[in-house]
């Protein structure tokens, strides 16, 4: 039997899911014409992935190398380490890549994105805006979200590429594992679909992600403790979300 | 503004509040921290709506008018921010010339000339390609108005444009309201509580106090009335209807409580 807090909790969290969707769909309206306004969206593209992309090629190079060493490990109990071209290129392409971007993404544009438009909040920029008759949602919120969003699976897949890289340098260079096996095994075991599933997930975990940040920063309380409440639910709200929605991917795709 | 009751969380702010911003002059509303004159602002800029009562600017009643009609609206008006509220990521010409771009399809040669005679107007076209952190207060509150009058509103309203400024600068933004009203015939409202610089600038004032208008006439008549709030506040006595102490229970008996706080 439930009590009234649990009632509220409950109805607490079906409130706020509602508002990030009818947020969602507002977004959208103004995505268009902010569609007419590429420069702002480069630069949100800039500022989300081009500003992210030293820590995700330095991250995908550890993961891969983590990977190729575990892999090789693992393979070489069954006599199969030629096979670890084909299960770098496989984790890191359906899972790795696009999860561990997302994952990254959310700590570091994520937050970045929270802050900035909080800030924004509290400083009055927005409310300036709406007093110039500009709708902050199509200057501020639709870019970033828009940037973000397309910034996702490209950091996924440079992610991925740097990933094989360090699996490759693992394997091949260091456990001294036949490089043409390496990358024959990877070529054959690897396929449209395999790549379609990460472009999905990627694209899916950029929506998600770009979406609770610019929600995050829009609605924080405008104080110094609102930002920064903001921010941390940015992270905790984009990990989690990002982790569960895998999951349902990944069934899907089955 | 006829009648205007507005509450927050049940408590009232405004309760039956009546004024009047007679065009091409300059209306200042004065009151103690926490009477409202910020809400007042966000009502006539319709930020927030009224929970009754008319709020009309322009002739336009803000409780019948759409989003669009309300952003048309605003195209006539002008708002110096408290803290100037300056877009932090572009320079301080990009700042004048933001609503023109946005709001217009003027050519860039004409953005350029307009935005250069509105900096020249404060006197900061030197500093048109300066970011807004290295801009002094005084300066960005400058830079903000020429951004609130880039548009040529007819209507401008400043929120506590005095607030944190030195006498110099002070002194600049004083001189700068009048130029605009008198230049520009632009009808100015400005919500302060410096009383004595509002005395040299406002046709007519407002003094707000319980959520209704406590006095309202010329600086002058507001220095002479018989009201014990207006005295209070005119000449700055710490205690009087307007009490030094938050409402709270016996002072001595709480301190020989052990409950908390």
């Amino acid at each position: 039997m439930s009590n009234g807090r649990e009632d509220n909790f409950i109805i607490g969290g079906v409130r706020r899911m509602g508002a990030i969707f009818l947020f969602l769909f507002r977004l959208l309206a103004q995505s268009v014409p902010a569609l007419g306004r590429p420069g702002l969206i480069i630069a949100q593209i800039y500022n989300a992935g081009g500003r992210s992309l030293i820590i995700i090629m330095l991250c995908g190079l550890f993961v891969g190398m983590v990977l190729g060493l575990q892999g090789f490990q693992l393979l070489q109990r069954f006599g199969s380490e030629e096979a670890l071209g084909s299960a770098a290129a496989l984790g890191l392409l359906k899972e790795l890549g696009p999860v561990v971007t997302a994952l990254l993404f959310a700590g570091r544009a994520g937050t970045a994105l929270t802050s900035e438009i909080g800030l924004m909040r509290a400083t009055d920029q927005l409310t300036a805006m709406e007093i110039m008759s500009v709708d902050p949602l199509r200057y501020v919120a639709a870019p970033r979200f828009l940037g973000g969003v397309i910034a996702m699976p490209l950091l996924a897949a440079i992610f991925s590429l740097i990933g094989l890289f360090g699996a490759q340098l693992i394997g091949v260079q260091l456990m001294h594992v036949d490089q043409g096996a390496f990358w024959s095994q990877l070529q054959g075991a690897v396929g449209i679909r395999d790549i379609t599933e990460g472009f999905v997930k990627s694209c899916v975990f950029g929506v998600a992600c770009s979406l609770i940040a610019v929600h995050e920063g829009y609605n924080a309380a405008p104080t110094a403790a609102g930002v920064g409440l903001a921010t941390t639910r940015t992270v905790v709200a984009s990990s989690v979300m990002t982790l569960l929605l895998d999951y349902v991917l990944t069934a899907f795709f089955l | 503004m006829r009648d205007v009751h507005y509450a927050v969380d049940g408590r009232a702010i405004f309760s039956g509040l009546n004024i009047q911003a007679r065009r091409g002059r300059i209306t200042a509303i004065m009151g103690p921290s926490g009477t409202g004159k910020t809400t007042l602002l966000r009502l006539i800029t319709a930020q927030i709506a009224a929970n009754s009562g008319s709020v009309s600017v322009l002739g336009q009643e803000l409780s019948k008018a759409d989003k669009a009609e309300i952003y048309s609206l605003r195209r006539r008006m002008g708002m110096l921010f408290q803290n100037g509220a300056l877009l932090t990521d572009i320079s301080v010409f990009e700042n004048v010339a933001f609503p023109v771009r946005e709001n217009t399809d003027l050519p860039e040669p004409l953005i350029r000339r307009l935005v250069l005679a509105k900096l020249q107007a404060v006197g900061l076209r030197g500093a048109a390609e300066l970011m807004p952190a290295s801009l002094s207060g005084g300066m960005a509150r400058r830079v903000a108005l020429a951004r609130a009058i880039v548009m040529d509103p007819e209507i401008l309203i400043y929120d506590e444009p005095f607030v944190g400024l030195d006498p110099i600068s002070m002194g600049v933004i004083l001189r700068l309201i009048k130029q605009m009203n008198v230049a520009l015939g632009i009808t100015s409202v400005v919500v302060s509580h410096d009383v004595h610089e509002l005395a040299t600038i406002a046709d007519e004032s407002y003094l707000l106090s319980g959520g209704k208008v406590a006095a309202h006439g010329t600086p002058q008549e507001l220095d002479h009335s018989a009201s014990e709030v207006v005295h209070q506040f005119m000449s700055g006595e710490a205690d009087g209807p307007v009490a030094f102490h938050y409402p709270a229970s016996d002072y001595f008996e709480q301190l020989l409580t052990d409950t908390e706080p």
